[in-house]
Formats: structure tokens, sequence, C-alpha cells
């Protein structure tokens, strides 16, 4: 695997590099470029779908992408007229929101409402069409954070486009803002904003 | 000694900030009084303010500065200044004065600040305005544009959103220059393709606007930051659709090939967030969609005008030489708003 290390430079740079080093591997191989912006990321991952690379990236950090190429044999191959994997949000059908607010989900015992918010995020991962964006707030925020049961199933949605937002103040207050590990710290804001402007708000 | 220039880290229009972002600030300003006569201010998201002095008379003011896009600060100079005075015309108006906006690094040579005003006294001059002064301030980067005033009679405005169902969308300039700048500063662009891209860049939009007056304009904008689509979608306003032609749209047929090449912008990518879930592709290869959502620099203007008018405007501006192309139309308002098709030819 070649590494490309993208931080700090400007688009189309990131490219650049990363078309040179798919050039060195002289055939089938990975590619990993590390960048520190989410624009380039979806830009890598245009040029990855147009040329039928495999791609997928985690977020190593607030400022740290890590966007992995496979090319040639390992490659799969992206499905014919692939929608465009970088849009923040699905450009048709209903704009759904789901709004975790607690680490368990229903009321009674507290072991089985956990099993079942876990089930709830992993059954929404396999649902079609994707919710646009998942909140967590208040006792959801841990879901996000190191040793969450679900954050395999949150990589996998916000892979596929969906936006992931925890609450910043809910993180302070727990004392978990080191600890998140999938999608954006957000603000009362943005959270208002989301669900005022949701056709549809699911809470587990 | 470093090379003589080493400003250009990117610039022009792609350095603009989202229009997302902004949205995110703008609509949360503390707003006073509405004062009747500012006949177009934020409210309307158009290219500049426009403020009725008197039934005969408005003020358009607007302002526009940003980083070098190309290596020779004079052709800097002057692309900047033909972006800047760009606004006026958008909004119908003529160039009266013009304020220089100079960011300029202590330590650099002052003969390349020279060169940048000199390039942009001379489109000033030739937008028939008066450069009437300045400010500048001592930066890391360097950045320079002008605060512009024109005048207009107050009922012949274009706003950017008043395209009516049935009009003909008439663009007066190639796109695709945000793309060619990327791929030159990366050093994969052709000198024909950049010396045909600053030829465009410099080119005033005052003698298409000239052209527009005689004619019913219902819209207009000039194409920047946002890109094609991004400046479309601000002028179809939530109440109108269109459908858009990709085989009419004129494009500098390099940047079809630098997108092929993804030498894509940040800012390209952005409108792309911005405007995309707003517009619908059938059949559009991906080069093109990236040369509608390319931000550009002193790009053309962007009108709508009536579909019995449209054929002899574009004769008009074909006339004076410009690459000008009517490239959709206006329908009624759909279930999407922005609709490009790219037929096979």
């Amino acid at each position: 695997m070649i590494q490309v290390n993208a931080v700090g430079d400007a688009c189309p740079i990131p490219v650049v590099k990363t078309k040179n080093a798919i050039r060195e591997l002289r055939g089938a191989g990975v590619v990993q470029t590390t960048v520190d912006n989410e624009i380039a990321v979806q830009n890598l991952t245009k040029m990855a779908n147009q040329k039928g690379y495999g791609v997928r990236w985690e977020k190593l950090a607030p400022q740290r992408f890590a966007v992995t190429l496979t090319v040639g044999e390992g490659a799969q191959a992206p499905a014919p007229e692939e929608p465009e994997c970088c849009a923040p949000a699905p450009a048709q059908g209903k704009r759904t929101v789901v709004a975790v607010a607690s680490g368990t989900m229903g009321t009674g015992d507290a072991e089985l409402g956990k099993a079942l918010m876990k089930g709830f995020l992993y059954a929404l991962s396999q649902t079609e069409p994707l919710p646009a964006t998942i909140l967590f707030y208040n006792g959801g925020a841990p879901l996000t954070c190191e040793g969450s049961a679900s954050l395999e199933d949150l990589k996998s949605m916000e892979a596929q486009g969906v936006e992931i937002l925890t609450c910043g103040t809910c993180l302070n207050f727990y004392g978990l803002t080191d600890r998140l590990r999938i999608g954006d710290v957000s603000n009362m804001y943005t959270i208002v904003e989301k669900l005022s402007q949701a056709d549809q708000i699911i809470k587990p | 000694m470093p090379e003589p220039i080493i400003f250009c880290k990117g610039g022009g229009c792609t350095a603009k900030l989202g229009a997302g972002v902004l949205n995110h600030i703008l609509d949360r300003l503390p707003k006073g009084p509405a004062d009747p006569n500012l006949l177009v201010g934020f409210d309307s998201r158009d290219d500049a303010a426009v403020y009725r002095v008197s039934d005969e008379l408005a003020m358009v003011q607007t302002l526009d500065f940003f980083p070098p896009m190309v290596e020779d600060p004079y052709l800097f100079g002057q692309i900047a200044a033909a972006n800047a005075l760009s606004d006026v015309y958008a909004m119908g108006g003529v160039v009266k004065t013009a304020l220089n906006i100079v960011c300029f690094p202590e330590t650099m040579d002052l003969n390349v600040l020279g060169e940048i005003l000199r390039g942009g006294a001379e489109k000033v001059l030739e937008a028939g305005g008066q450069l009437a002064g300045g400010h500048s301030i001592a930066d890391a980067d360097v950045k320079y544009g002008l605060s512009v005033t024109g005048l207009v009679h107050p009922g012949k405005i274009y706003q950017n959103n008043g395209g009516r169902p049935g009009d003909r969308l008439v663009l007066t300039k190639r796109l695709g220059v945000g793309i060619i700048c990327t791929a030159n500063r990366v050093q994969e662009a052709s000198p024909s393709a950049m010396r045909d891209a600053t030829a465009s860049m410099t080119l005033l939009n005052r003698y298409a606007a000239e052209c527009f007056r005689s004619f019913p304009i219902h819209a207009c904008t000039d194409v920047t930051g946002f890109g094609f689509l991004g400046h479309l979608h601000e002028m179809m306003d939530g109440r109108l659709s269109c459908r858009v032609d990709a085989n009419r749209v004129p494009v500098f047929p390099e940047a079809l090939a630098y997108a092929d090449e993804f030498l894509l912008t940040a800012a390209g990518q952005r409108n792309r967030n911005h405007a995309g879930p707003f517009v619908r592709f059938e059949g559009v290869s991906f080069a093109m969609q990236e040369v509608l959502f390319d931000p550009q620099t002193s790009g053309g203007l962007l009108a709508a005008v009536p579909e019995a008018e449209a054929p002899r405007l574009l004769a008009a501006l074909r006339d004076i030489g410009l690459p000008a192309a009517i490239v959709g139309e206006i329908t009624q308002p759909g279930e999407t708003e922005i609709t490009v098709t790219q037929g096979q030819e």
C-alpha cells in the first residue's frame, strides 16, 4: 500500500498526489491518502467512482480523514449510473431525521433497552432509503463515542452519505469530547434546524 | 531569490465561502426597520445593493475582491476589476466610481502591487468609471478587488429572480475558467487554454450589458463563485423550474478534459453539495457536470428573456464577438427545479 500525505494541501493537490501514487502502483494495489477536509474526501471519492476504484474513507480526528482507494483486481466495480456518493443528503424523497435522545429504546428494563437500541441502529443501517441525518443528544451521545456497540453500523451509514451529528454540549457534559468516534459535533442551532426541516422525524 | 510572483494559491472565485455556510450566518443578522428606498438588499441574494435616490435614479453598490488566480499581476488586476465591475452590469447599471481594496504583504516587491493596480485601473477606465481612491492593508497574502458604485434607473433594474415561465436563458461567456486555472496551478493546463481563459476573465461584461439594454430582460445575474448551476438555482428563487441543454452551454473544451483528470476545486464540490440537490442530470457526462458546478471568476451574464426576443438578443451578442448561447428555458414550477439534459449529438 502506498501512503499519501495530503494534509494541508488545497484541492486539487490531494487528487494530483493520489493520481501519481496510483501510477506508481503500476497495476493493482491500494493507495491511502490522508487529507484534512471533507471536501477533499468528496473529490477523491468522485475520482474513485469515475475510475471504478474501490473507495472507503474514515474520519481519524476532527480534521483528519483517511481515504483508501483500491485499484485493479481488488476494486469493486461501481454500479452503473452510481449516484453521487458525496451529496450530503438524498436529493429526492422524504428527508428523514432520526433523533436519538437516549442510550436505551423504550421504557422498562435498562439492559433490554440498550440491546434494543443497538438492534434499532443495526436495522436502520439495513433500511432503504437511509435517513438524511441522525442526531444524538443527551443519553444518546455516548452511542457515537468510544465503546459504543453501534460504531460499525454508524460508520457504514456515514459512508453512504448519512449525516451523523452529536450534541457538543452533551459530549462536554458527559466528558466525552475527546472520545467521539463517528460524525461531527453539532450545536443546538443545527439540531433545531435539522429537526424543523425534516419531513419525518423518527425517535426510537 | 524566490519566484517574482508566488502569490497564486488558488484564488479567484474559487476562494469564495460556500453558499450554505454563508446563508446560515446571514439569516441571523439583526435587521432594522425596512427602508423602502433599498430596492435590492440581502433578501434577494442579488449581486449588489440598489438604493433609490429619486424616482429617476438609483445607486448600485457592490464590492468584490479575492486572491490571485493567475501568475501575472497585471492580468490579475484586470481580472479582479472586471469581476467586481460585473456586478453593476448584472443589475443593469452603468459604472461611475470605484475604490481599490488591497491586501499586500509588506515584504513583497511593490512593483507587483503597481502592476495589479495598473491592470485594475485600466479596466475601470474601460468601464467608463472613475477610480477615486482605495484602502490597503498589510496582509500575509495578496488580495485585490474593487468597491464599485454605479447608477441605474429604478424602473430598469435587473433582479436575479424576475424570470418567468417560457423565458429563454442566455449565457454570454464560456464556462470552465475555474477548472482551467486549477489545472494551471498544478502545471497541467495548456498555454492556449490558459490564454483563452484569461481573455474571457479580463473581458468586461459591459458589452453584453449594452446589448441587453435594447431587450426586455426579465432577470439577470453574473455567473461567478457559485458556478452556473448555483447561480441558476438562485435565479429560480424557489418558485420556478428550468431545463438546460448541456450541449448548448458554451464551455472551454480544455475544461472538460481537465475535469476528466479530476483537477477539481474544493469550491466546485461545495457548489455541488449546495445546488446539487436541486438538479437532475439526464445523461450528462461527469466532466460537463463538473463544469456546470465550476466556480467562475469574472464569468458571463446569465439572463432570462422572453422567447420571442431571445434569437435577436443572441444575434446581437454574437455580432460583438461573444460566445453567447441560448442554453435553456424557464418552465412552470415542477418537481425538479433544474433539469439538465445532454442528448447524443
